[in-house]
């Protein structure tokens, strides 16, 4: 481009958005903890002190300890205490983390991808495909995405077997939250191009003789990022709560994979024998996140429509 | 006003048609129902003869007027898992969740709008920021976190509160109940907060800025003008005209209470249908999982059909022509 080298540097920190950003110090909080997570959960192969899941490392004679800064048994090769397994907690939520990361954005992208195309393809062409798309996500919109994610799981397992649903988990779950998603990211998009496809530049693009799908990918899509980007980071929080949820319920990611949902399931188990740390750790990584993310998302939405305030 | 309410009741036997047609789907071709119904060594015509008897052999419009006929009946088929009558399963757990929902429901309504109405008379006093910021936590935190955390506090530390199960339970007919004895009302407790939290949060916020928005309004001028008590203009003028989105809510909420006792059933081993449900899940019991689809599908188009009917007894405005375009735009 033609800018000077450090020019786009220049264009962020001279933006409204960073303004508002560095006015509002909660916000500037929430991002420092998002990055710190996402940066130590990424680096967890380096920074984390076991590898807690594989089992070459881990002795069950190590189980059970409790964590150093409470507990004269502590160990401070366990800082934060082991499960009843002998695993190592802090490198289990490192690892946990990470995967409670991949499956949110991966599911949030999966809903963005299917949403956007869905919404793009009812607005711009309208009559019965409009009609029929908008009926389904009225129809799906009826249900908390919770429970239709939890059908969708259901049903894979009724097709594939046991073995099979443990290997492609993962993806079985990123595709149920991606599923029941996809709505709000529908209609967002549909309002927008019912606006822009009458505006005059759509239409002398049509003229000029261009795709449908060309129009639409770059000339109407530009215009509906900035809510999409809104409803992607405010989704972000809630898909890592319906990942962590449907993992503690036990349909998620299976205990060989275990995201902080599963970690948190592990831990409820034997909760009732006194052993806390097992569960309240990965809880307060799982709710520092979700709210850091959160705060993240609510900022965004009111520094990008300053309407809103 | 005739026309509007029509025109709802078909769209919500609309939906209730196509989530009837999802739960006959998974049902029908969802794996083979002779299968889960035989042993491994039934010959190949004894299923053949099995498939005719059930009628697996007629068109699927047919076999779906008959799903949904025996579904109104209340008959599901057996369960894979257990191989009793699903319906008998659903009948006898659903007091169990019913009872749950209620109670937290309760919960977020009697506590969430004074404190939302308090909040909103009183937006910069300390206390109000105080619960601002801690509905903030309560939004974000997962269902299934408070529960443990309350069960970490209350039954594990301070052994106050039991932390699993209904306790007692007295039975009335084929209702079982928690409220006629000591241990059945404990056990409540701590299931219903959970529940209920995230309700009461919503509740609270939404009350506290649409009485934001009323107290600036002119007819509450007016009305302090008048020389009415304070009482008189907080909750006989101010809270009646946040009714409205609140019964909205409300009424949405009651159905998310259903779906995420799943939730808050599986933390505290409540034995209601979401755990039914989870189960059903879990080993892809897909009757009961049909079953359990179709009755919270009835649910939610009850619940949304009664809060639309709702509007125009608690706003005389929408009963005069035109009415009904504004509340169907919600």
């Amino acid at each position: 481009m033609t800018t000077a080298p450090g020019g786009w540097l220049h264009r962020v920190t001279d933006s409204d958005v960073w303004w508002s950003f560095k006015s509002s110090p909660l916000t500037v909080i929430a991002a420092v903890v998002t990055l710190l997570i996402v940066a130590v959960a990424f680096l967890s192969p380096v920074l984390a002190p076991h590898t807690p899941f594989d089992p070459a490392t881990i002795s069950l004679s190590d189980g059970l300890k409790p964590p150093v800064l409470v507990s004269p048994d502590g160990d401070w090769t366990f800082p934060l205490g082991t499960d009843d397994q002998g695993r190592d907690v802090l490198s289990s939520i490192m690892y946990g983390t990470r995967l409670s990361l991949v499956v949110g954005v991966a599911s949030v992208v999966v809903a963005m991808i299917l949403g956007i195309a869905l919404g793009l393809v009812s607005g711009y062409f309208g009559g019965t495909t409009d009609a029929v798309i908008m009926r389904i996500a009225d129809v799906q919109l009826t249900f908390p995405a919770i429970l239709v994610a939890l059908l969708i799981d259901g049903v894979v397992r009724g097709i594939i077997s046991v073995q099979r649903h443990d290997e492609i988990a993962i993806f079985v779950i990123v595709g149920a939250i991606g599923l029941s998603f996809w709505v709000q990211y529908a209609r967002t998009v549909r309002g927008s191009v019912l606006v822009e496809k009458n505006k005059e530049y759509v239409q002398a693009a049509r003229v000029i003789g261009l795709s449908p799908v060309l129009i639409m990918v770059r000339h109407v899509l530009p215009n509906v990022t900035g809510p999409v980007l809104v409803i992607a980071t405010i989704n972000l929080g809630l898909a890592i709560i319906t990942e962590a949820t449907l993992s503690f319920l036990g349909v998620g990611l299976p205990s060989t994979q275990p995201s902080l949902g599963t970690l948190i399931r592990l831990g409820n188990e034997v909760l009732q024998s006194g052993d806390w740390w097992i569960t309240v750790f990965p809880g307060a990584t799982l709710a520092a996140l979700v709210l850091a993310v959160n705060l993240l998302g609510d900022w965004l939405r009111d520094a990008l429509n300053p309407k809103l305030r | 006003m005739i026309a509007f309410i029509l025109r709802r009741m078909l769209q919500s036997i609309a939906v209730l048609l196509a989530v009837g047609l999802v739960a006959f789907s998974l049902f029908r071709y969802v794996g083979d129902p002779i299968n889960a119904m035989v042993g491994q060594d039934t010959s190949m015509e004894d299923r053949a003869l099995l498939r005719e008897k059930l009628g697996l052999n007629d068109s699927p419009p047919v076999q779906f007027l008959r799903f949904i006929v025996n579904a109104a009946r209340g008959n599901f088929g057996l369960s894979y898992r257990t191989s009793e009558p699903v319906g008998r399963l659903i009948a006898e757990r659903i007091p169990a969740t019913l009872e749950l929902s209620f109670c937290a429901a309760a919960f977020a309504l009697f506590i969430g709008i004074p404190m939302g109405v308090y909040t909103g008379l009183y937006p910069r006093h300390w206390s109000s920021r105080l619960f601002q910021a801690v509905s903030l936590i309560g939004i974000s935190l997962p269902t299934f976190l408070i529960g443990i955390l309350l069960i970490l506090i209350f039954a594990v530390s301070l052994h106050w509160l039991p932390s699993f199960g209904r306790g007692e339970t007295v039975q009335i007919g084929w209702w079982t109940t928690n409220f006629l004895t000591i241990s059945g009302l404990k056990a409540l407790i701590l299931p219903s907060i959970t529940l209920g939290l995230f309700q009461l949060t919503l509740l609270m916020r939404l009350v506290r800025s649409e009485m934001l928005e009323v107290m600036r309004t002119d007819y509450i001028k007016f009305a302090r003008a008048r020389g009415l008590t304070n009482r008189a203009i907080n909750f006989g003028h101010a809270l009646k005209n946040t009714l409205v989105p609140v019964i909205t809510v409300t009424g949405l909420q009651l159905g998310s209470l259903i779906a995420f006792a799943i939730v808050t059933e599986t933390v505290f081993a409540w034995p209601g249908i979401g755990q039914l449900f989870i189960q059903s899940v879990q080993f892809s019991d897909i009757p009961v999982m049909a079953a359990y689809l179709l009755l919270i599908g009835l649910l939610f188009v009850v619940i949304n059909l009664v809060v639309d009917l709702l509007y125009f007894v608690v706003d005389p405005r929408l009963r005069s022509q035109g009415g009904a375009a504004r509340v169907s735009g919600h």
